[in-house]
Order: structure tokens, then C-alpha cells, then sequence
């Protein structure tokens, strides 16, 4: 069993010292209530819309918020979402996995959305790539928000032996029409999808509360490998939810839908080397 | 084109919320027409902020329709707040005695930019924001005041159509006389919106929507049975009247100008 505390909060935004108090404080509560992971969702120290202050919120990774980070890690895996810079000084939207006292993990969010209201490229570094890593409870993989809709993340992490996706996101509340939540209902078909058919533990950690007039709708969740849903948090309310992952359900879920044993990656090598150089067919 | 009303509710309120206490102040204030956008517009403040942090002000002009009044009365009545009611007449008049022979548009503008001149000094004294009363139909026409009934801090309705408005206010039992009344700018005496316009909101919300949300081509709109001239005239409306949803235009000099590479949300640091 792995116990997850989902800390579905509402950053402030471009606010480091408020947004870091409330982890701290989140982070502590979870270790007093013997919590193995905590995860926070995409930004979740910066607030999302930040636009020029990208470069003021930024994180090295011998900040010291990042070493608290660490400090806390030794008693509580974490998950958290920054604004990465590297030695290039290039910024990253990133999320980084701290356990044991380190930096277990950073992964940066490759597919930047720069369509109708985001503009996530213009001032954002582009990660470039996919990969698993082994914590102390299954070897996990990190996506954030728009890389979990895309079919060559998922399809990566699958082939590395992922066990659990942990998507950390910032998805806006839109399209509310009368028989439909249009986010709600992408985002909950495509985790279940990739849960279902990777037959992984998937848990999604999406933030609330309002930027600029832009509303941020929560639904926490997580979904088991056999697609059972684990947790369908409130929407639009600041909720910590508590979830348990069976790890034998992964066991029994590959049993009764072996679609991971008979994925066919020649296949796919055939057709993109047949691609050549540019990839289309 | 329908919306979960629920849901619309509970985003509509928690915007009111969070974007009036960033800006660090606690009240709202909502100039009532009799109309039903800003009915609604006070009507999801209170549910968002409870009546004491909301203040309403009915400010006609000597002409504006006795219906008008009871219409803002039975909004006020309806929310439990208590409406002020302040009359523009004396402060509009010396203006107009001083122009000759001013047009209904130029008194009409005149009256709406007093309105405003009125409740930001209003939110001044009660320590909070005006509320913005355009619904979206108004806004892609330009069907307003730029700087008069336009000029808000916030905006609840911006993204609503009229007819979403209709709706949403029918859901939270905004009084059905002011619901079911004809859309009125109460610029004089039996003035309708829609006649002026020349269309039905409904007939052009069906338009706009498929238009603007769907991202329909004038081309599709006509195969889909909408007359060319009213979507040509429609999409030049919209067209022309983009200057009134843009702050002022800043001439490029420096590195980094306002608003072009100088670029912060307005929510920075709350």
C-alpha cells in the first residue's frame, strides 16, 4: 500500500514565500499523519499566469526552498511544481520528485500549450524528454498536464515498465455547457485511458482558485489499472485528499487485460524507421 | 449555447470573490438599471460576497421611465440591500445647455460616462470595485459606452450571451418583471434595444455564438441558412468596435512597452 496525500490547493501567484509556507505546512501535516507521498500540482510554488515573472520566481537546484525541499524529503516523498532554471539559465516548467534528501527526479514539461488562452512557449524552455525513475514504492513517471494528452508520453513511459503516472496540471475551467464539463470530461477519459490500457496507477493533481478571471476546477483523482476510479475530489474547493494505491492491483489488473505484455514496439520501430528522418508517413 | 447553470453559478461567485480581494478591497458596488444584466450582476455579488459588501445605485436621468425604477427597486428589494438612488440630471444638464444642439448618441454616451463618473466615486467612499454589467453579446457589438456603462473593474457576465443571462438569471429567481421585460438602454421614452439594433438577441446570439465560440467562416455561417448581410454586418460590427475591448494603444519606443514585453497577470503577487 502507498498512502498519497493530494494536495489540491490555489497557489498565489508569483508569491514564493506565501506559496512555500503553505507546503511546508502541508508537507509537515502529512509527515505527522504518516504519509509516504504528498504531491502538489503543476507551478504549484509560483501560481500559473506569470508571464515576466518567470524569471523573478525561478529555482536552481541550490535554492533554498529546494534544499528544504530535500531536508523534508527524508521523512515524506514529494512531489512539487517550480519554475526550474538550469546552468544555462534556461527556464523550465518542471516538477521534481524529492525522496531520501534528494532530487530523485526533475521532469520538464515537454508539450508548452500555446494556443488560445496559453502561451506557455513564449516564455518557457521545452524538456525533451520521458523517463521513468524507481522510487521506494514502484518505478513512476511524471507528466505535466498537456503531456498527458499526448499519446507518445504515455506510450514512452509504458515501455520503461512505468507502474504509476502521476499527472500534476493546471487546467482551467471552460466550455461549460449544460450536459458537459468539456475539461472534466477530457481529462477524466484520458486518465482513466491511460489507466486502463497501460494498466498503471494513474493520480491527478489539478489546482483551484481564480487568475485572471481564469478559474482553476480541481477534481483531484486517480485511477487503479483496472480503471476503478480512487478518488473524484471536489471541484473549485482547496481540499487535501488522502488516497491508497494497492500495489497488487497492477499484479491482478495485468492478469485479466494483458494489453502491456502484448504491446508491439517492432511495430512501431518498423513504421518510424520507414518514416525516415521527418516522420511522416 | 446552454450552460450548466450550477456550475456557471459557483465559477461566477468564486471570480467575484478572489478578484475583489486581490485587488485588497472588501465591497462592490453595481449601478442597477431596472435592467436585467446588472440584476444579475448584483444578484451572483451577493451570493458571492453576502448583502452587507454590496452597494447598489439606481442614477437616472430626469427622462428615464418610472418602470425603470420599480424595476431596480424589486432587483434591491429581491437581494435585501438597500438601493441609493442619485439623480444625474443636474450634473449632466449644464453640460448639455452648453453644447447646441447635441444628438441622442452624444447625450446617451454623456449620461452613461456620468453614471461612471458616479459609482467609481462611490466605490471610492464604501472601500471597493465597481462591477461590470456587459454581457458578452454587448461587448462583440460594441452596444455600449466606451469608458460609460463598458468602464468596470471586474466583469462577472463578460463571457455570458444574453441569452446565457436570461438563463442563468431564470435559475437564481431574479423577479420575473425585470427577466421578462424588453431589453431597454432607457435612453428615451420607448426605446428598445433590440429595435434599435435591428435584430433579436437571440437571432444574433445563435449568430455570434457559432461565429466567435465555434469559429464558424462567414462562408459556413451563409450555407448554414444565416442572410448574408446580417452576418456581414454582424462580423464588420465586431471588427470595428474592437478598439472599445483594448486599453489605450502605447506607441513603441523603449525595450520593453506596456502591455507588449512588459507583461504581468493583473493578479502579480496576491
Amino acid at each position: 500500500m502507498i498512502n498519497i496525500s493530494i494536495a489540491q490547493i490555489r497557489p498565489f501567484l508569483g508569491n514564493l514565500n506565501k506559496n512555500t509556507e503553505m507546503h511546508f505546512e502541508l508537507i509537515e501535516n502529512a509527515i505527522k499523519e504518516k504519509k509516504d507521498l504528498i504531491v502538489f500540482p503543476e507551478l504549484s510554488l509560483t501560481g500559473y499566469n506569470l508571464k515576466d515573472l518567470v524569471y523573478d520566481v525561478s529555482l536552481t537546484e541550490d535554492s533554498e526552498i529546494i534544499s528544504k525541499l530535500k531536508e523534508y524529503s527524508k521523512y515524506i516523498s514529494i512531489i512539487a511544481g517550480f519554475v526550474y532554471e538550469d546552468k544555462q539559465h534556461l527556464f523550465y516548467n518542471a516538477s521534481g520528485y524529492f525522496e531520501t534528501g534528494n532530487l530523485l527526479h526533475l521532469h520538464k514539461k515537454v508539450f508548452l500549450p500555446n494556443y488560445t488562452m496559453f502561451e506557455e512557449s513564449r516564455y518557457f524552455a521545452k524538456g525533451d524528454r520521458f523517463e521513468t525513475f524507481n522510487t521506494k514504492f514502484c518505478k513512476s513517471g511524471i507528466l505535466i498536464c498537456e503531456d498527458a494528452l499526448h499519446i507518445s508520453s504515455v506510450l514512452t513511459l509504458s515501455k520503461q515498465n512505468v507502474e504509476t503516472i502521476y499527472v500534476v496540471s493546471n487546467s482551467p475551467a471552460r466550455g461549460l455547457f449544460e450536459d458537459s464539463f468539456y475539461p472534466k470530461e477530457l481529462w477524466y477519459n484520458t486518465l482513466k485511458y491511460i489507466a486502463t490500457n497501460l494498466t498503471v496507477n494513474v493520480v491527478f493533481a489539478n489546482r483551484v482558485g481564480v487568475e485572471e478571471g481564469i478559474t482553476f476546477w480541481g477534481g483531484s483523482a486517480a485511477f487503479s489499472p483496472n480503471g476503478k476510479s480512487l478518488l473524484e475530489s471536489e471541484l473549485f474547493e482547496q481540499k487535501i485528499e488522502d488516497i491508497r494505491i494497492d500495489k497488487k492491483e497492477l499484479r491482478r489488473a495485468r492478469i485479466s487485460s494483458p494489453f502491456f505484455r502484448d504491446e508491439d514496439f517492432k511495430i512501431l520501430k518498423r513504421f518510424l524507421d520507414s518514416c525516415g528522418e521527418n516522420y511522416e508517413y | 449555447m446552454n450552460i450548466n447553470v450550477e456550475l456557471v453559478t459557483k465559477i461566477l461567485c468564486n471570480f467575484i470573490k478572489e478578484e475583489t480581494e486581490k485587488i485588497g478591497v472588501k465591497n462592490v458596488v453595481v449601478g442597477l438599471s431596472g435592467g436585467i444584466d446588472s440584476a444579475l450582476s448584483a444578484t451572483l455579488a451577493v451570493r458571492a460576497l453576502g448583502k452587507e459588501r454590496v452597494f447598489l445605485y439606481y442614477l437616472p436621468y430626469k427622462s428615464s421611465s418610472e418602470q425603470s425604477k420599480k424595476d431596480a427597486i424589486a432587483v434591491a428589494d429581491f437581494l435585501g440591500v438597500k438601493l441609493e438612488e442619485i439623480e444625474i440630471t443636474n450634473f449632466v444638464e449644464p453640460y448639455f445647455e452648453s453644447q447646441l444642439e447635441m444628438s441622442k448618441l452624444r447625450k446617451g454616451n454623456v449620461m452613461a460616462r456620468m453614471r461612471m463618473i458616479v459609482l467609481f466615486d462611490k466605490s471610492a467612499e464604501v472601500g471597493g470595485i465597481v462591477l461590470g454589467t456587459s454581457n458578452k453579446t454587448e461587448l462583440l457589438l460594441g452596444y455600449g459606452t466606451w469608458y460609460g456603462d463598458l468602464a468596470s473593474a471586474i466583469n462577472p457576465i463578460g463571457d455570458l450571451y444574453k441569452t446565457q443571462v436570461w438563463k442563468l438569471s431564470e435559475y437564481l429567481n431574479i423577479p420575473k418583471q425585470v427577466v421578462e421585460k424588453k431589453p431597454t438602454a432607457d435612453l428615451w421614452e420607448g426605446q428598445t434595444d433590440e429595435q434599435e439594433l435591428g435584430f433579436s438577441y437571440k437571432e444574433v446570439d445563435q449568430l455570434l455564438y457559432k461565429m466567435i465560440d465555434e469559429r464558424y467562416s462567414v462562408k459556413e455561417l451563409i450555407e448554414d441558412g444565416f442572410k448574408e448581410d446580417f452576418v456581414t454586418n454582424i462580423s464588420e460590427r465586431i471588427r470595428k468596435n474592437q478598439f472599445k475591448r483594448q486599453l489605450p494603444m502605447i506607441a513603441k519606443i523603449s525595450l520593453r512597452t506596456i502591455d507588449r514585453d512588459f507583461r504581468y497577470s493583473r493578479d502579480w503577487g496576491y
